[in-house]
């Protein structure tokens, strides 16, 4: 349960408190879409992972499961997001990509960590501006998703199959609200896929 | 200088807003709905929740200018916004805000931190599930902005009296309408 009442009980984690107060969820839900399935030269998985890491270093089990099925369902491979997971500065990614999450890490704990050689290491590695950018926000976007959930204790699901469900929605679905809302936990919409 | 090439004359989140104008308008969306969309919470001290965990997070365009918007709203209280900011618990909150303050700066560290007895505490004070839900979302929305601002280095004023103007246009204008400047000042 989580610590509020009024948290719809069938939609586990983020769905409930998205649902809960639509007037501040659906602008969180826009802002995802965007920079996790909108135009980039940074692949979906890619952003996949820069949410990844964060909510596993905010130790956020939720968010870091979720977020991890919808890597693997992406990359059609787990060992990326287990590597980044395990160590951002090392993981068999591309250059690129390993100093756009040495970015995102060091946002997860203070945007002031962020220095002028870890953004020069990224633009040395082909990163564009416009892909700093975006990692900075999107590491920004998920302090916020980490803090939203622990913070009202909303319900972690166990079952490995739950975050599977949910990878699959978000990776061919997408962010946004189903237009028909929710029932019994899942979309009124057929799937389109 | 900031990390990536920002219009120069405008400081924090609007240099960002300026220079991604499709994400700006959710996060000024986000701000317009938690700070000034009808609620329980005075708009004063939403304000001051803001400040509060942005200056834990040492971010000093943000708390700077939300302690100007709360001091603006406070108006002849204004001097508790300092005192928040400076030391919460000799501060002369009000007991309810100050169980909301305590569960915000546990959201800045890590929202784990937070306990059903903390929760417990702000309701035992008066305070309703949705202004519980707001502060918890307001201390990670500021979790996520004072991220952005400073992650990408924006320029910040240093003198405290260039935020006194933001503070009281924040407040009286909203982020709706600030979005709206910006958007349009390239």
């Amino acid at each position: 349960m989580a610590y509020i009442d009024g948290v719809p009980a069938s939609l586990p984690g983020i769905t409930g408190l998205l649902e809960y107060r639509r007037d501040t969820g659906d602008p969180i839900r826009d802002l995802t879409q965007i920079l996790l399935r909108g135009e980039s030269t940074l692949t979906q998985g890619e952003r996949e992972l820069i949410a990844t890491v964060v909510s596993h270093r905010n130790g956020c089990r939720f968010c870091a499961t979720a977020h991890t099925a919808a890597a693997d369902l992406l990359l059609g491979e787990s060992t990326s997001a287990e590597a980044v997971k395990c160590d951002p500065a090392t993981a068999p990614v591309s250059g690129k990509l390993r100093a756009l999450l040495v970015i995102a890490a060091k946002v997860q704990e203070n945007g002031r960590r962020v220095t002028d050689a870890d953004a020069a290491r990224a633009r040395a590695e082909g990163a564009t501006d416009r892909e700093i950018h975006d990692t900075v926000l999107i590491a920004a976007l998920f302090c916020l998703y980490n803090r939203y959930v622990d913070g009202l204790g909303a319900v972690t699901p166990t079952d490995p199959a739950f975050y599977r469900g949910l990878a699959e929605r978000i990776v061919h679905r997408g962010y946004l609200r189903p237009p028909g809302g929710f029932a019994a936990g899942r979309p009124t919409t057929p799937a389109k896929e | 200088m900031p990390h990536i090439p920002l219009q120069e004359d405008l400081p924090g989140i609007r240099g960002l807003v300026a220079y991604r104008p499709d994400t700006g308008r959710a996060l000024y969306e986000l701000a317009e709905a938690l700070l000034r969309s009808e609620s329980t919470l005075s708009q004063a001290e939403r304000e001051l929740i803001a400040a509060y965990v942005s200056s834990r997070n040492e971010c000093r365009f943000c708390a700077s200018s939300h302690a100007a918007a709360s001091r603006h709203l406070y108006g002849e209280r204004a001097a508790l916004v300092d005192a928040v900011i400076e030391d919460l618990e000799s501060a002369p909150v009000d007991a309810k805000l100050r169980a909301l303050l305590v569960i915000a700066a546990k959201v800045q560290e890590n929202g784990r931190l937070v306990t059903p007895e903390d929760v417990a505490a702000a309701r035992a004070e008066g305070a309703t599930d949705r202004e519980i839900h707001d502060a918890v979302l307001i201390a990670a929305a500021f979790s996520m902005f004072n991220r952005y601002v400073d992650g990408l280095a924006t320029w910040a004023p240093e003198e405290p009296e260039a935020y006194a103007e933001m503070g009281r246009r924040m407040a009286e204008q909203g982020y709706a309408g600030r979005f709206r400047q910006v958007a349009h000042a390239k």
